[in-house]
């Protein structure tokens, strides 16, 4: 499954994102919300980071296009097939080579026609047409506004958008809330399809499910950092092939498992522990877990864990 | 699009609002220490008593205030406004004249502080905290803050006496025959009371233009546009522009209020005889037609703008037009 020799696309390293804001009175504050964050995608590879609602993820997916509010703080790389993704590669490739699927139909103008969205500024009319007929949309929902679409075909739209420039890079957030499984499964097929020819997709979703089906790989997002990346097989294969103790209860939650869930809740970005920020839900936590916790690999996949095996 | 419905409802708003304004209108100044009577045949009229009282049977001035305003309503309605005693001319022809120079001074206004504030706007919200914002706001705030007679003044001293570019009033050549006068006499005397009202009504655009863009670019589809490689020339053609066009267009139309008082502000210190100055007259004459008439028509005409908002927003904005 692991594709050493394949062409790295995305590559973060050390990514931290911090936002400066006020608290109580007028004292400035800062509010960490991304920590020591790692993760790369590679040529024709699905990634999915999966975690929780509200632990940060849709921020992962701004941080690398360059698209945090003024008030962001960032620290660590970002590297685009080698190269730094600052703000004037972003504008080189954003819309050509990378594309990006948001969360909802709210991404859209509200006062323009799909089809001038969906062909945006570089696409032509035929290509729009012919990816409307690749995911079953009637010709006339290109007339249609964006208020008019019903959840299942605004996510269809959003996926025609991003595949309109054959791009080399497609990050998405949430890739098939309202849809049905007929039409999920069709849309995770197609990005097989697109990731076999060579495309690179780092998949943020909520679903482990979904990351089960089709990803190459999967991150475990925890309160702002990734915790464990392991092949899928791994997941599959259940918790003793694992190496995080977070990934270990994650997938004993799971209905088709042990169906346990673990006690306590992850904790908020403005009152974060030292060193393992899940220390404290952690049945083999010791006294160096509050210190520095590196990246380590252990059976060819990578954890932030001192004690795993 | 406009359907029957809306269009019955917007025509009993307008019964209903005619109908208030010309109540509280006729009840303001029956209480207002005003004696028809006396403004009619002057103060030192040599009529004896009984011949004023003859006069004021004669009017009705005695009979009950709801009879009063029902003979007012029943010529009212016959289109019998009453005639001004100030103009000696019937009320609505002297409406229709005076608003016919009122017109060409509003328009002019209201179309350049449209288009200039609608665009001084744009710039301020896309260079937002740039010194080009902080002067435009403190400008807006200032003249929004400042009486439209006083903006009139210093205008009116510093291009007509410092500079001495335009006329100090009126709006023809004093002493030049009507048929010798040209249309650049018109424009020329117009110019400086249409600056005046264009400065006044500017800043409500500016303000509200600048806030709505400064919001349109930090919402999720803005940022949705960038990532699909649009640069920010491309993000105001496509789509900042569409966003607040509409709203802009629709605030103006609605503060014809506004640009009807700032109006009878600058006509009077511009001595422009347009219907603010025929306002003023005729309340310094206690001339009643002429007020009520004057009432009738101001509400009539901002009612028309408030309409005019409310239906653009139903033909242009397709949530509304194709919601339901």
């Amino acid at each position: 499954m692991q594709k050493e020799n394949k062409k790295n696309i995305l590559k973060v390293e050390d990514l931290v994102v911090a936002f400066s804001m006020y608290g109580k009175g007028f004292r400035k504050g800062k509010l960490e919300v991304i920590h020591s964050l790692s993760i790369d995608v590679n040529e024709g590879e699905i990634v999915a980071v999966v975690g929780s609602s509200g632990s940060g993820k849709s921020l992962l997916a701004h941080a690398v296009l360059n698209l945090l509010p003024k008030n962001a703080r960032t620290s660590g790389t970002i590297t685009y097939k080698g190269e730094p993704l600052d703000e004037k590669a972003c504008r080189k490739h954003l819309g050509h080579e990378i594309s990006f699927i948001p969360q909802s139909v709210d991404y859209l103008d509200p006062l323009m026609k799909v089809d001038k969205q969906v062909i945006g500024v570089y696409g032509t009319k035929e290509k729009q047409k012919e990816m409307f007929c690749r995911y079953q949309l009637p010709e006339e929902t290109g007339s249609k506004y964006p208020f008019q679409l019903s959840g299942g075909m605004a996510r269809r739209v959003l996926i025609s958008a991003a595949v309109m420039e054959n791009p080399e890079l497609i990050i998405a957030d949430e890739l098939t809330p309202g849809l049905n499984v007929e039409m999920a499964m069709e849309t995770l097929k197609h990005f097989r399809e697109l990731a076999d020819q060579g495309t690179a997709v780092l998949m943020i979703t909520h679903d482990i499910d979904l990351a089960f089906h089709v990803a190459d790989r999967i991150a475990v997002f925890y309160a702002g950092t990734i915790l464990e990346v392991a092949p899928t097989a791994d997941f599959i294969a259940g918790k003793d092939a694992l190496r995080h103790p977070y990934s270990k209860a994650f997938i004993d939650a799971l209905p088709q498992n042990e169906f346990t869930p673990l006690p306590g809740t992850q904790p908020y970005a403005g009152n974060l522990p030292e060193g393992c920020l899940f220390a404290d839900r952690c049945p083999n936590r010791t006294e160096e877990c509050s210190g520095e916790i590196p990246k380590q690999i252990v059976r060819g996949g990578e954890v932030r864990c001192i004690h795993a095996t | 699009m406009i359907n029957k419905k809306n269009l019955l409802f917007e025509f009993l708003r307008m019964v209903f609002l005619l109908a208030a304004v010309s109540i509280i209108a006729f009840l303001l100044i029956t209480k207002a220490p005003i004696d028809p009577l006396t403004a009619y045949v002057g103060t030192e009229s040599t009529l004896s008593q009984e011949a004023k009282d003859e006069i004021a049977e004669y009017w009705g001035l005695n009979d009950p205030l709801p009879e009063r305003f029902m003979t007012w309503l029943n010529h009212a309605l016959h289109g019998d406004l009453g005639t001004s005693i100030t103009y000696k001319k019937p009320v609505s022809q002297v409406i229709m004249e005076r608003f016919s120079y009122s017109f060409g001074l509003m328009a002019a206004a209201w179309v350049l502080s449209g288009i200039l504030g609608f665009i001084l706007g744009i710039l301020c919200g896309l260079y937002q905290g740039s010194i080009l914002d902080r002067g435009g706001k403190l400008f807006c705030l200032a003249v929004k803050s400042a009486p439209a007679f006083w903006l009139g003044l210093l205008i009116l001293m510093f291009f007509s006496v410092y500079l001495g570019w335009f006329p100090i009033g009126m709006a023809v050549p004093m002493g030049k025959l009507a048929s010798e006068v040209t249309l650049w006499d018109r424009i020329h005397h117009m110019i400086l009371p249409a600056l005046t009202l264009t400065v006044v009504s500017m800043s409500e655009v500016v303000l509200y233009t600048r806030q709505k863009l400064v919001e349109i670019m930090n919402s999720d589809f803005i940022l949705y546009a960038r990532i699909r490689g649009e640069n920010q020339f491309q993000l105001v053609i496509r789509h900042v522009l569409r966003n607040i066009a509409l709203p802009a267009v629709t605030l103006q139309f609605a503060s014809f209020s506004e640009l009807f008082g700032g109006m009878a502000l600058a006509e009077n210190v511009f001595a422009y005889p347009g219907i603010g100055t025929a306002t003023t007259a005729a309340a310094m004459n206690a001339d009643v037609p002429l007020l009520l008439g004057i009432s009738v028509f101001s509400a009539l005409f901002v009612f028309a703008g408030n309409l005019i908002a409310n239906l653009l927003y139903g033909v242009f904005d397709p949530r509304i037009r194709e919601g339901r």
